[in-house]
């Protein structure tokens, strides 16, 4: 758009927590780079498009490559691009350098894409893809019309081109057909479907649904984020209308289909903060310079209008004129300082605090640290023997394998939705039960997070339900029934009204053993859950098949050990 | 050449003489109206789409075993073609409003360093 708007849009990208929360230390992802290799693509197919230069398109096709290899999301990107093709197309804007960079990035973008073992043969395989793949059957169709047209009187033209529509249609209509009944095709996978309908997921997928970043975003959760820039991303939009070329487009569809996306999944913010900041940006330069042309000029127009003796009006006008200019960037100044106070405030409280270290108040104001994540991780480092397996839910998978140093049975990749889901069922059955599945997966220790004598309430009892609810969505699985876990009335309690399965799974034993004797509150009785606010309701019982190994400081980690087959087969 | 190929397709299916005379018409102007260089692209073009064709119909002869050979090699025909349609484009003068600055030594340029990268990918590719 111009110098003014990509200055004003840097100054926001750097400060905005969108971007920010995925990039600091303790919540790194892929993301933190993928933005970055999102907007190096979008930068070349922008300059590729204007130029209309093999050499930019090329570069491009490179970039998303880059992207590629560093995040899938770069489905979005391909879905984009293929978009943008196609509203120029229906814009009447489709021009040869549209289908030089199209052309070229699409080809050596697939090319370059299924070089990545993971993403391997599925540009040409699943629905997610066949979008760009449409677009580029459809760009050929349409230049080669363009040609005949250029070089044909239009009543042959007529007759040719009809023939050639009929044929190549029903080509394609019954292709397409063919290849997905037969299923060569595939439907869209889960993760991708679940964008498109957020009910799927919750439905079918249970791991999905779980990850709490999956959930739709919340209105506070955006002004969060964004602060002005929800405010300014419309004025953007508008400046961009008002000056519609091909890149404009781009903006003005990426940022429509950012906010869709971001309104489902909360995760999917962080691909919205990049554009709001792009747009935003245009908006504070479009109208900053449009105002500030009255500051400059209103100086020498006064001089003007007294050296000729001009009438009072101009004056008055000028200098309304300067007036509202400086009271607008007076107004902008301000915005923008408590945008930027507002980003360093919610970056120190929100995103820089580490969260393996936890920290309170005491009655007495005093700071109690609560260090047991790092403390029963070190235990674990130093006891056990060096090929032991540890089992525990996913979350802490990565955290094990790397204070630890140890097996993890699975871990937050979550990749592999049916292991997953047999931890699951053997966290949610009996000890027999999830002793068979333990020995199955030769399962050495067992890690589970408790908060109930800290209040520390992310531990797993509290994530216990969408453990039942991943367990039971495999066929192994079918036995545990979510509605077995709750009280008659429909409620999930812990205490003596508790339903008895989950007074006797494993993970309610785990958590709450040897929990009977203590102390947690003045005036409470013994057992005392301080997160759930309820007297545990099975107490006094002995562990069968584990052994407690280690239980840290505040009780926040427990470790058992897995217990060996009895030696004479009786017990 | 490309446009017996689409005599041969239209040919079965629609009415006959409107038809042939449209196309003989812009077969004899597309002999006399276009300059060499364009007409050495072109058969360039027709070179590479029938290779193109052919590891298709092969493919679905013989199946579709090392997936990726097939791929790597029916993809770079198919970027091959792409290329030199750009090529193409961008060289032919009565197209310079749409491609301003670039000069027809540059437009080769751009391609033979697409072409490098198209390589560069399908050597690895092919396995």
């Amino acid at each position: 758009h111009s110098v003014g708007a990509g200055l004003c849009a840097a100054g926001m990208i750097a400060i905005v927590p969108g971007y920010i929360s995925r990039s600091v230390a303790g919540s790194y992802d892929n993301e933190g780079i993928a933005i970055f290799c999102m907007l190096f693509t979008y930068y070349l197919w922008i300059k590729s498009v204007k130029t209309g230069n093999i050499y930019w398109s090329a570069l491009c096709a490179v970039a998303y490559f880059y992207m590629v290899s560093s995040w899938g999301g770069y489905v979005f990107l391909i879905n984009m691009i293929p978009l943008h093709v196609l509203v120029l197309m229906i814009c009447g804007r489709f021009s040869h350098r549209v289908y030089v960079a199209y052309c070229t990035v699409y080809t050596l973008g697939t090319l370059l894409s299924m070089q990545i073992s993971f993403v391997g043969f599925q540009p040409v395989q699943t629905s997610e893809h066949m979008l760009a793949l449409g677009v580029f059957g459809l760009c050929q169709i349409y230049a080669f019309v363009e040609y005949l047209r250029a070089n044909m009187t239009p009543e042959y033209f007529n007759i040719l081109f009809k023939s050639l529509v009929i044929i190549i249609s029903s080509i394609i209509a019954v292709g397409l057909g063919v290849l997905t009944l037969s299923g060569k095709v595939a439907p869209w996978t889960g993760r991708f479907y679940s964008l498109l309908d957020p009910s799927y997921a919750k439905n079918n997928i249970p791991i999905i649904a779980s990850v709490s970043e999956h959930q739709p975003t919340s209105w506070s959760s955006f002004y969060f984020d964004l602060q002005i820039l929800t405010f300014l991303f419309p004025a953007g939009l508008y400046y961009c209308f008002s000056k519609l070329t091909d890149h404009n487009i781009f903006i003005i569809l990426y940022g429509v289909f950012a906010v869709y996306f971001a309104g489902v999944m909360v995760r999917l913010m962080l691909v919205l903060a990049p554009v709001m900041c792009i747009l935003s940006g245009i908006a504070v330069s479009s109208s900053l310079s449009t105002y500030m042309k009255y500051l400059d000029g209103s100086g020498s127009q006064t001089k003007a209008a007294s050296k000729q003796g001009k009438g009072r009006q101009d004056t008055n006008s000028t200098q309304q004129r300067e007036g509202t200019a400086y009271l607008f960037v007076v107004l902008m100044t301000f915005f923008l300082v408590t945008y930027t106070t507002h980003c360093i405030w919610v970056t120190s409280e929100a995103y820089s605090s580490p969260s393996i270290v936890l920290s309170a108040r005491s009655h007495d104001g005093g700071r109690i640290i609560f260090d047991d994540f790092r403390e029963a991780y070190w235990w674990l480092r130093e006891n056990t023997p060096e090929d032991a397996k540890v089992m525990s839910w996913w979350d802490y998978g990565y955290q094990i394998t790397a204070m630890a140093n140890r097996t993890v049975i699975v871990d937050n990749n979550t990749w592999n939705n049916t292991h997953i889901s047999r931890v699951g069922q053997a966290m949610a059955s009996t000890e027999d039960k999830a002793y068979e599945i333990m020995r199955e997966l030769d399962v050495d220790y067992v890690l589970v997070i408790f908060g109930g004598l800290t209040g520390y309430s992310s531990d797993d009892i509290n994530k216990f339900l969408w453990m039942v609810r991943i367990g039971g969505s495999t066929p192994e699985g079918e036995h545990i029934k979510e509605k077995d876990y709750y009280t008659p009335s429909g409620e999930f309690r812990v205490d003596g009204e508790g339903s008895s399965t989950l007074l006797n799974c494993l993970m309610y034993k785990m958590c709450y053993y040897r929990f009977g004797q203590v102390y947690t509150e003045t005036g409470k009785p013994p057992g005392y859950d301080r997160v759930r606010n309820v007297v545990i309701g099975n107490k006094d019982f002995e562990l069968d098949v584990l052994e407690e190994a280690y239980t840290s400081e505040h009780w926040i980690v427990r470790i058992y050990k897995v217990k060996d087959l009895p030696n004479r087969g009786t017990r | 050449q490309a446009h017996t190929c689409l005599i041969h397709f239209i040919k079965s299916t629609m009415s006959g003489t409107s038809l042939a005379t449209v196309v003989g018409k812009f077969l004899t102007d597309y002999t006399s109206n276009t300059p060499n260089k364009l007409k050495v692209i072109d058969a360039y073009l027709t070179y590479i789409f029938f290779t193109g064709v052919f590891q298709f119909v092969y493919c679905c002869l013989v199946g579709t075993f090392p997936f990726n050979a097939f791929l790597s090699g029916f993809i770079s025909t198919v970027a091959s073609f792409i290329l030199g349609v750009c090529l193409r484009l961008q060289v032919n003068p009565s197209n310079k409003s749409q491609f301003i600055n670039i000069s027809p030594e540059r437009a080769f340029a751009d391609f033979i360093f697409a072409h490098v990268i198209l390589h560069l990918i399908v050597i690895n590719f092919i396995g």
